[in-house]
């Protein structure tokens, strides 16, 4: 499951940064993210809200709000950097090789025009259909997402549809030229758990049966534990510890990643209570010097609170950003997780981690 | 949507009565006695009396106002009081006139109003958009007699134009059968309209542009022009049809001053010289034509809300 391996990388992300303009100046919400996203797998970009997973994905898209700005960074995609595109350039591969869809499907489908001529618009611009066979497409298209009577649907209005429709519209509309990357900010977080798991199934259905490559965005580790095949967490704009999903749940390192988990709750071991991360995701304006994880991270020593750590790669492609992993470590460490001693590490001693 | 529309229709029956009611009341509003008025100051008693007697005014209130609605659903309106003529055929030709006025108007002020706002929305925070909302403003707070005189000052007169620019002049000599004639009170009228639906049209896009839907549709591929035009215009229209739709109203009714500078004989000057004249048949007249057409231009309105989003169910 190493991300190192000879795996074709669809997509690889290197050092993003994207800052957005405002009236108290400006506010960095990408700082520094790298992944790599291998084809036909799904990567989760995971952390609480503000932790900048959604602007990474409308970085990569360039669909920043106009007070937003990429300042550094490079996005390959089939050896191109995105990035250096121009703005036609980009627009011939959004909705066609890469395409989106959103946390809210409520809003995210024009009111004004119908389900299906929504649809065809992608399919007639990219793929130049007339307006015939793209009418024809959008229904198959219905029809492949689970929509009944898609036939009837393919002319109804986004407010005559339930949210779960609508997001299944939203996932026909970006399949719809066939992409090579689907990037799902979010999709089933609006949705009531129910129809949550059946949008992530048919995610998933849809990419083994299409073969492509999925970003996956979301808070919800749950989520994560059931679609991914490698995870990044983010915090704070940055990417904190990128590996494969049995590495992630098994074998986390960083103290946030274990906190995250230790807030999940779970049916197979017994749990007196939830132990929430204490504290809250630091402002933007008043960014910690250090680690910024290091004012809530039980861990922390002066080390981390002045100096920040880079993110390091392991032997097997994983990475962390965490000085706990470093030889410049000398403080102790213990993090434990359901009772279990999950980080134990005094001054030089080498990292323990318990499986 | 034929249903709705008749069922619109006769909803228009009571509002109408109650404005039937109003214009009725004025002749009864008006301090002392109205034939008095109608005859004038010195007027024999005999003459009053026969005034009276022409308006009817001997009879109670009630069978008055009966007669009167029953009157004007046949179209008959009384006769004004000055020429004796029957008021309908004083309003019949001036109605037109005001009507092409009102229309032409609508026209400009939608056009301009709607590609300033749109360009407005767009580069919203440019040196475009700030031009145009500066202009939008001198627009919205000129009196629209001050710009029309400044027009016939510029452009009719035109002391200042060389013998090249001569074509630009526009002379109304009188309303009817020249483009020259009707340009400039269009202007006047359609330039002020224009600045409101400006900057209408300009708030409910930057609204729009920044829905959730615009992403979409820019996450689709679509070009800018057509997230502007397709995606975004079409949501945004719906707060701008209902400003055309008041605007077109005023103009059929608030039009009196334009009508006056370029001398036009539109049903704005009609009124104000029955008001000034007191042909109480006259003014009762034209106010209920133009509640009328406002009715009309109301349901218009909202027939076109449907229109344009499905999602309002006029039920």
């Amino acid at each position: 499951m190493s991300i190192q391996g000879t795996e074709d990388i669809i997509l690889e992300v290197k050092n993003l940064q994207t800052i957005f303009k405002t009236d108290t100046g400006d506010v960095r919400a990408v700082d520094g993210v790298s992944f790599k996203l291998p084809k036909g797998k799904t990567i989760g970009i995971v952390g609480e809200s503000g932790s900048g997973k959604s602007i990474t994905s409308l970085s990569i898209l360039q669909l920043l709000a106009s007070n937003g700005k990429i300042t550094n960074g490079e996005v390959f995609y089939k050896g191109d950097d995105l990035l250096k595109l121009t703005e036609n350039q980009m627009r011939k591969l959004r909705g066609n090789e890469i395409s989106m869809i959103f946390q809210e499907p409520m809003t995210s489908l024009n009111p004004v025009y119908t389900v299906g001529q929504q649809i065809s618009e992608a399919l007639m611009l990219h793929q130049n259909m007339s307006k015939k066979d793209a009418f024809i497409r959008s229904v198959e298209l219905l029809q492949l997402v689970g929509i009944p009577s898609p036939d009837k649907r393919v002319k109804n209005y986004p407010f005559e549809l339930s949210g779960g429709m609508r997001q299944r519209v939203m996932i026909a509309m970006s399949l719809a030229c066939d992409p090579e990357i689907l990037v799902a900010d979010e999709p089933t977080t609006a949705l009531d758990v129910t129809i949550q798991a059946q949008i992530l199934e048919l995610i998933k259905e849809l990419q083994d049966r299409l073969g492509m490559s999925v970003i996956f965005i979301t808070h919800d580790l749950g989520v994560v534990a059931e679609t991914c095949d490698y995870v990044a967490v983010m915090y704070a704009g940055q990417v904190v510890e990128y590996s494969d999903i049995r590495t992630l749940f098994h074998q986390p390192k960083l103290p946030y990643t274990i906190g995250l988990l230790k807030s999940l709750p779970r049916h197979d071991i017994e749990q007196d209570k939830l132990e929430p991360i204490k504290g809250n995701v630091p402002s933007p304006h008043e960014m910690p010097v250090g680690c910024r994880f290091s004012p809530r991270c039980p861990a922390a020593t002066d080390l981390c609170r002045t100096k920040m750590p880079q993110l390091e790669t392991d032997e097997n492609g994983n990475q962390v950003r965490c000085w706990i992993y470093t030889d410049e470590w000398t403080g102790e460490a213990e993090v434990d997780i359901y009772g279990e001693t999950r980080i134990a590490k005094s001054g030089g001693a080498k990292t323990v981690l318990p499986d | 949507m034929t249903k709705y529309i008749i069922r619109r229709l006769i909803q228009t029956i009571p509002v109408l009565i109650g404005v039937t009611i109003l214009v009725f009341s004025l002749m009864h509003l008006v301090p002392g006695d109205p034939a008095q008025i109608v005859a004038g100051e010195g007027a024999s008693e005999q003459t009053v009396e026969n005034i009276r007697e022409r308006l009817g005014l001997n009879e109670s209130i009630p069978v008055q106002y009966g007669r009167f609605l029953g009157n004007a659903v046949q179209g008959d309106l009384g006769s004004s009081v000055r020429s004796g003529r029957p008021v309908m055929d004083e309003i019949g030709s001036r109605f037109w006139v005001t009507v092409e006025l009102a229309f032409y108007s609508t026209i400009v002020a939608v056009f301009l109003g709607l590609i300033a706002g749109i360009v407005s929305a767009v580069r919203h925070y440019t040196l475009a958009d700030t031009s145009i909302m500066i202009v939008a403003l001198f627009g919205l707070s000129m009196p629209n007699f001050w710009f029309g005189l400044l027009l016939i000052q510029w452009f009719a007169i035109g002391n200042w134009m060389p013998e090249s620019l001569e074509f630009l002049k526009m002379r109304p000599s009188g309303w009817g059968d020249s483009w020259r004639q009707i340009i400039l009170p269009v202007l006047t009228l359609g330039t002020g309209g224009a600045a409101i639906i400006a900057r209408m049209t300009r708030s409910s896009m930057l609204e729009v542009i920044g829905q959730d839907y615009i992403r979409t549709a820019r996450a689709k591929g679509v070009s800018e022009r057509i997230v502007t035009y397709r995606h975004a215009l079409k949501n945004a229209l719906i707060p701008v049809v209902t400003v055309v739709g008041l605007e077109f109203g005023g103009f059929l009714g608030g039009a009196v001053l334009t009508e006056t500078i370029f001398a036009i004989n539109g049903m704005g000057r009609l009124t104000i010289d029955a008001i000034r004249t007191r042909d109480f048949p006259v003014v009762q007249g034209t106010v209920l034509v133009i509640s009328v057409i406002f009715v009309l231009v109301n349901l218009l309105v909202d027939i076109s809300y449907r229109l344009l989003n499905k999602r309002i169910d006029l039920n």
